[in-house]
């Protein structure tokens, strides 16, 4: 199974501000390894949802590095609200991982 | 598309957390700007999500015994982590020596879990593909002393022992360039390229020894501990490698963590 993102939500007023860290090697298809080329793997989509509605997708490429970080803000989004992300790589796997959104300092 | 993210990300860090001009710990204006985009990449640093797997493997049953590392002592009591980190390397009676932080925690996967050196020892550095587990274990391991002072005891003769044997490790001179630690790091404003590389020797630069370790490159994109930098330099050095979580990097290490006593401890880094 893939290793868990790391997730950080925190709200401004009435914008959360969120930062995803994603554990993913992302493979260009371009890298060799022992004179082999290393097969294209990684993130094709990526969805945002707060309390169950969505609010943000992305369609990435292999141009994104290694282990990626997305920030994102989110309007009408306060403390306790919860924030979920799921990305699929292009070989079907896919995590999702959950936050509740903090009160901002 | 990357480029977008990367600058809508500093926008939203420059709005959330103004970076603080008196971080930059020198008057060059180049260095001054690696520390800035430093501070700014530190905000979402991939460290952490070695950190969450490194907590896992820290709780979860593994090894032929199948426990977890819950009942290791790192010299605080069996599974303290907690501080643990800005006191290491310390004396353990229990195998009398002194031990860093990797070189406990390959100790506790071998009496605890029953894993055997010979096979953590053949690959124990980080790759683009694979991230040995004490490397994660370590990066959660130091997580938990970020915003500490460095107390690294010096109070057991085996400890002063190690530190003087560090010390003489860094100033010993051999190999095909005859080097020693101390020709890059033992002089003030050394540089190699456009790094400037701190003297350890001086306490106020002896932290930079530890500080950012363990560190996210993100060149390549893999996790390393100070285990794996130590190695480095001594490649570098065309030293003899010396032994992955030997005595003599526990020395070493105490040298230089010794010499950066009472300084605060940040925390994980991210490099280049």
């Amino acid at each position: 199974m893939p290793d868990p993102m790391k997730i950080r939500a925190t709200v401004q007023g009435d914008v959360a501000d969120v930062r995803v860290l994603m554990a993913h090697p992302m493979e260009t298809g371009q890298r060799k390894q022992g004179g082999k080329v290393v097969p294209l793997h990684f993130i094709q989509s990526i969805t945002a949802q707060l309390n169950g509605k969505t609010v943000f997708r992305a369609d990435i490429s292999q141009a994104i590095s290694r282990n990626p970080v997305f920030a994102f803000k989110v309007k009408g989004a306060k403390a306790g609200d919860k924030i979920t992300v799921t990305w699929k790589d292009n070989k079907g796997e896919s995590r999702t991982d959950e936050t509740t959104v903090r009160g901002g300092s | 598309m990357r480029r977008a993210l990367m600058l809508s990300l500093a926008a939203a860090i420059a709005a959330a957390a103004p970076w603080s001009p008196a971080k930059a710990q020198t008057e060059d204006p180049v260095a001054a700007d690696f520390d800035k985009f430093r501070a700014i990449m530190e905000q979402a640093n991939p460290a952490e999500l070695f950190e969450v797997k490194g907590e896992q493997l820290w709780k979860t049953p593994r090894g032929p015994k199948k426990t977890s590392l819950e009942k290791c002592d790192l010299g605080l009591g069996p599974g303290v982590v907690k501080g643990a980190y800005a006191q290491m390397p310390r004396y353990f009676a229990d195998v009398d020596r002194v031990m860093d932080a990797e070189a406990r925690i390959v100790h506790c996967m071998i009496t605890l879990q029953g894993f055997k050196y010979e096979d953590l020892a053949k690959r124990p550095f980080s790759s683009a593909t694979k991230t040995p587990d004490p490397v994660s274990i370590t990066t959660y391991v130091a997580a938990q002393s970020a915003g500490m002072k460095l107390a690294p005891s010096q109070s057991h003769p085996k400890e002063k022992e190690a530190y003087e044997t560090g010390k003489a490790i860094f100033f010993y001179r051999a190999g095909a360039y005859d080097f020693s630690c101390a020709s890059c790091h033992g002089v003030d404003n050394q540089r190699i390229r456009t790094q400037p590389l701190p003297n350890f020797t001086k306490p106020e630069q002896a932290i930079r020894a530890v500080q950012g370790w363990p560190g996210y490159r993100m060149t390549g994109g893999v996790m390393h501990t100070l285990q794996w930098r130590l190695n480095d330099c001594f490649r570098q050095q065309r030293f003899p490698e010396p032994d992955y979580a030997s005595e003599t990097l526990s020395a070493l290490l105490t040298y230089l963590t010794a010499n950066a006593q009472g300084q605060e401890y940040k925390g994980l880094g991210i490099k280049r």
